[in-house]
């Protein structure tokens, strides 16, 4: 066991056994999974991407790019996750992954040996020949032994959800100088949020042996916490990651709500948050760099401040004797720390000339680490000392401080442009790289405690200041005010054998000088050569190397090299918490006519229409293909009465002084005569002259107007119609709103209607009701409207009711139906009758055919200007040989249409160039026997009687067509008014 | 992006749906095809500030004039349509 007898942020007395690789271990609440391990004595935790080097866990934060773990089993599996921020639970299987068989025997470990073909670029190059093998060979090898965590592929179980948050001041990170920028705005009185990615708030307070205050740093942040907490104008928000600043003060955020734990008992696993701020403070700190040296990537291997962190937190020594490697006065922190602890430091390597540690171990100024060894991991390294000698030295840990990385990303997501600051030698936000966002701390580059905490609180108070909100004045704590000295050393010059600098994505100093000799020098160029940086920590461990070592290569500066452009998210956001509230019916709400159940009920076959779900068709006794059903609906609507719930059509309530002048503009043609008790079947065009939506509107009094759109085109012509009223004329006294879901409407079509009716309304005569009457009826005492249109081209009515009566009065007029010979009918039947009738939807209207085409031009008022007029006048748009809609049934000897065929003339080759027009709808009309179509011909209104070709080339059908009027059926329309 | 509906007060933009440029308000009158095809056509696409409609379509369904930066997204002011309309005349 590699724990300390005492101290750490851990609680000793409870044991919580979990498994890694199939092996139990104990971890105690406070744990993380890699500090657990590491206790355990367990260095190898993964295999690296491509050569499968074993890898041990390098950080103890977030940024880890090594020790990703299959947390979980089945469709719980999460692959890729950080051990160094995966809390321990009881029971939690750990499995790491990369490997094969075992991470102890890892056979693919094979690629390490071929690494000199799989360099940078070895995509582009390697397997460019021969070019059939890509997929064949090459692509399938490389995807089995590239990658990194496995899917279950089952569908996720989890709960995810969303959340809003507002606030005065949103404060992101909660390290010393987010606690005092908290402590500071709460005090002021502002309604502020604290969001930190870790479950414990405080950050290196956390992971240091330092006082503050006086104090422990721990105890004094747990008390700030605990202050925090219990003030009623402060969330405390931990496990909250911020991950991506958008416009407009707008955050998101995922909250971990039940990754640590065995059972959330019904609480979301995550939650995606967005949160707005009316000012930012970002205290997100900085991550500690490495160094890159020959097999630095060997288990036990790890940053300093990792090794302090599993030291002052987690109670854990990462090894029993320890080396340091620096470039700064961190590296001498850690042996100091380490041996206080009473951990041997068997070597201190300072890359520095000029300084003279004050630590009383083995000091090695102006050297530098040259190499490492030992089996899957460190046991032995060699320093080349400042004369020049190599000199070995044994550690079972060797902590690496290269400096420190100001965690700007956030900053860059505006497209934000950090700037170099040569002393800490480290890229800090430039000021407004977001609106009202302010960086404090180490993200700022402020490293020393005090700095930290004395800028918190300043961008508090400046917070404060703009919110005219109390001003405060704590005192500042007392705190280390020790910035660090650093002098920048990135990688080791003049060494044998690969230096990594990405440790995610394989990649080493040589490969970034493969990508300068074959001149892809800028950075963006470079990352995507070598991919550095492009594995799912984003390069937050190499991105500063590989530009550091680009620089030298090119003699330009590290300001002048440039530097990549952060994008959301911070760290990797599962798919789950992102689509949360957006799966399955959050993706696609069920809209339900109030008939649903009763259509079920009886066997209704259902179809999506949008989001609406209708009857497609009811199947009868004995009918076991949807023809057979659809073929009787549409028989009893053409010789009995047949009844459809059609209350999915739009329906828009139109009232006012000016409701006839206004539905004189947006339609084609005048309703401003149209008579209380009529109904007017309209057109409606877009500003451009072609067709936006047809149907009808009625006058039920006098300034009252109900319109019907087609199902599809209600929210378009809603949203037109406000456009129109507010945007165009808002000196119309007019005022509108949806109606749909408020009605019920039941169609009532065929000869037999009148009859059925006639039961239950007291006065259905013709005289009362003539072809586009309407007016206000009692049905069983229900206060309804009836309409007398008809979509099916016979005699037929529309009934309206309040939606709550809608499902009997469907059961009603079916009832009485059937009595009648006839019965329900669903959609596909509407769809015959409407075709036969040459009746159009919006596969006729599809945005590109004006009135003209559809041979409407005698809608077109010329007495008054309306939406789309002029436009429509347009020479192009008055081509007599545009397509033109036409019907067409078959003459030769193939008697089947398919809707989409392209027409092409009789001896023309159905080639693009040849094309005169396409099939829109077509059906198999029980009426005529025999399937018949719409379409849209070129020039096709003077092509009645012409023979044409239907081609569908995929299906392979080809059928011989006459061009016909579009009316099949009854086209003098007597049935309809009879 | 926020956007403050004079009715509902600040949202969140998706609840608002964008239609184009402001100039959709200036429909012209009478049957010139010019000036038709210059107002349904012709925009212009500047940097910087644009005056644009947007409808607060899960909210009060009011249109808004809404001028925005298209470089910062940084939204200065936001009126009814109607009432910019009802201005200009
Ligand atoms: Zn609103």
């Amino acid at each position: 066991m590699n724990r300390f007898p005492t101290g750490g942020l851990i609680d000793r007395d409870i044991s919580i056994p979990f498994t890694f690789d199939g092996q139990t271990y104990t971890a105690h609440p406070g744990d993380t999974l890699a500090s657990a391990l590491l206790a355990n004595g367990v260095r190898l935790m993964g295999r690296s991407f491509k050569y499968h080097r074993p890898r041990g866990v390098l950080t103890a934060g977030s940024e880890e790019p090594n020790a990703l773990m299959e947390i979980g089993i089945g469709a719980d599996c999460t692959p890729n996750t950080r051990a160094t921020t995966q809390e321990v639970y009881n029971g939690m299987v750990a499995q790491s992954q990369n490997r094969f068989p075992t991470l102890k025997a890892d056979i693919l470990a094979v690629n390490d040996l071929l690494s000199p073909f799989l360099g940078a670029g070895f995509y582009y190059k390697t397997f460019m020949w021969p070019k059939k093998f890509w997929e064949a060979i090459y692509e399938p090898i490389i995807r089995r032994a590239a990658g990194l965590g496995r899917l279950s592929g089952q569908a996720d179980t989890a709960d995810y959800d969303k959340a809003w948050a507002y606030c005065d001041v949103l404060i992101i990170g909660g390290g010393p100088a987010g606690l005092m920028a908290a402590l500071t705005a709460a005090k002021g009185g502002a309604k502020i949020i604290l969001a930190d990615e870790d479950f414990i708030i405080g950050g290196r307070l956390n992971s240091e042996q330092t006082e503050v205050d006086g104090k422990h740093s721990q105890r004094w942040a747990a008390e700030v916490a605990t202050q925090l907490a219990e003030m009623p104008n402060v969330r405390v928000m931990t496990r909250t990651t911020v991950t991506g600043a958008y416009d407009g003060g707008t955050y998101g955020a995922v909250e971990r709500v039940g990754d640590h734990i065995a059972d959330a008992h019904g609480a979301p696993r995550q939650i995606f948050w967005r949160i707005v701020a009316k000012h930012t403070i970002l205290a997100a700190g900085a991550t500690e760099r490495p160094i890159a040296f020959p097999n630095n990537d060997r288990p036990g291997i790890m940053l300093a401040s990792a090794v302090r962190t599993y030291a002052h937190r987690y109670g854990v020594a990462a090894g029993q004797r320890v080396a340091v490697f620096t470039n700064n006065d961190d590296g001498w922190r850690t042996a100091r720390d380490l041996m206080a602890l009473g951990v041997t430091v068997t070597g201190l390597i300072d890359a520095r000339t000029d300084v003279a540690p004050d630590v009383d171990c083995p000091v090695f100024t102006g050297a530098a680490v040259v190499g490492t060894g030992g089996r899957l991991g460190i046991e032995r390294l060699s320093v080349r000392t400042s004369d020049g000698s190599i000199q070995q030295i044994n550690a079972d840990c060797l902590a690496v401080s290269g400096g420190w990385n100001p965690s700007l990303h956030l900053t860059g997501h505006m497209g934000g442009k950090p700037t170099w600051r040569e002393d800490i030698a480290a890229f800090v936000p430039s000021p407004d790289s977001i609106p009202n966002l302010v960086t404090v701390g180490a993200a700022n580059g402020t490293f020393s405690t005090l700095g930290a905490l004395k800028e918190g609180m300043a961008a508090a108070k400046a917070a404060l200041k703009n919110l005219r909100l109390k001003q405060v004045r704590p005192k500042v704590p007392a705190a280390d005010d020790a910035q660090g000295a650093v002098t920048a050393f990135w990688h080791v010059p003049d060494v044998k054998g690969r230096s990594w600098l990405d440790f995610q994505n394989d990649v080493t100093v040589k490969d970034i000088a493969v990508a300068h000799r074959e001149n892809f020098r800028s950075v963006e160029h470079m990352k995507r050569y070598t991919t550095l940086g492009m594995a799912t920590d984003q390069g937050k461990m190499s991105n500063m190397g590989a530009l550091a070592v680009m620089s030298a290569l090119t003699g330009q500066s590290i300001p002048e090299t440039g530097t990549t452009i952060f994008r959301p998210p911070y760290t990797p956001v599962q798919m789950g918490a992102l689509g949360a509230g957006a799966a399955g019916k959050g993706f696609a709400p069920e809209r339900l006519t109030t008939s649903h159940d009763w259509a079920t009920s009886r066997g209704a076959s259902m179809i999506e229409v949008g989001l609406w779900h209708r009857a497609s068709w009811f199947p009868r006794e004995g009918e076991t293909y949807w023809r057979q059903s659809c073929d009787r609906e549409v028989k009893m609507v053409r010789e009995a009465v047949g009844v459809c719930d059609v209350s999915t059509l739009g329906k828009i309530d139109i009232q006012g002084p000016d409701a006839g002048v206004f539905l004189d503009r947006v339609y084609t043609n005048v309703f401003s005569t149209l008579k209380v008790g009529k109904v007017r079947y309209g057109l409606m065009l877009r500003e451009d002259g072609m067709v936006l939506d047809d149907g009808t509107t009625a006058c039920i009094g006098q300034n009252h107007y109900v319109m019907t759109t087609t199902t599809g085109a209600t929210g378009p012509v809603m949203s037109h119609l406000e456009f129109c009223a507010q945007c165009l004329w808002p000196e119309l006294d007019v005022t509108m709103i949806s109606v749909t879901e408020q009605w019920a409407q039941i169609a009532v079509a065929g000869p037999k209607s009148r009859e059925l009716l006639a039961g239950l309304i007291d006065d259905i005569s013709n005289e009362s009701f003539p072809f586009m009457g309407c007016g206000a009826v009692s049905i069983s005492g229900v206060n309804g409207r009836l309409f007398r249109i008809s979509y099916s081209g016979e005699l037929a009515y529309e009934i309206a009711v309040p939606a709550r009566y809608g499902e009997s009065l469907m059961d009603e007029l079916v009832k009485r139906a059937e009595a009648l010979g006839g019965g329900v009918y669903g959609m596909e039947a509407l769809n015959v009758l409407r075709i036969e009738k040459g009746f159009l939807t919006h596969a006729e209207m599809d945005g590109r055919v004006t009135a003209a085409d559809m041979g409407m031009s005698g809608m077109m008022s010329t007495k008054k200007d309306f939406i789309g007029k002029v436009s429509s006048q347009r020479d192009g748009l008055n081509d007599p040989m545009r397509e033109q809609l036409v019907g067409i049934k078959p003459t030769g000897a193939v008697r089947q249409i398919l809707g989409g065929s392209i027409m092409v003339n009789v001896d023309a080759d159905p080639i693009r160039e040849n094309m005169q027009g396409h099939v829109t709808s077509v059906c198999y009309s029980p009426t005529l026997d025999g399937m018949i179509g719409l379409a849209f011909v070129k020039g096709g209104h003077a092509r009645i009687g012409q023979t044409i070709r239907a081609v569908d080339l995929l299906r392979n059908v080809d059928t011989l067509c006459e061009i016909v009027s579009p009316q099949f059926h009854d086209p003098e329309g007597e049935k309809l008014r009879g | 992006m926020r956007i403050s509906c004079p009715h509902c007060g600040e949202r969140d933009h998706r609840e608002f749906e964008y239609l184009g440029s402001a100039k959709l308000l200036e429909r012209p009158d009478g049957g010139d095809r010019a000036a038709f095809h210059d107002y349904v056509f012709q925009r212009k696409n500047p940097t910087g500030e644009n005056a644009e409609l947007w409808q607060h379509v899960m909210g009060c369904s009011a249109w808004l004039h809404v001028v925005r930066n298209i470089t910062t997204h940084e939204i200065t002011a936001v009126k009814l349509a109607r009432d910019v309309k009802a201005a200009a005349r």
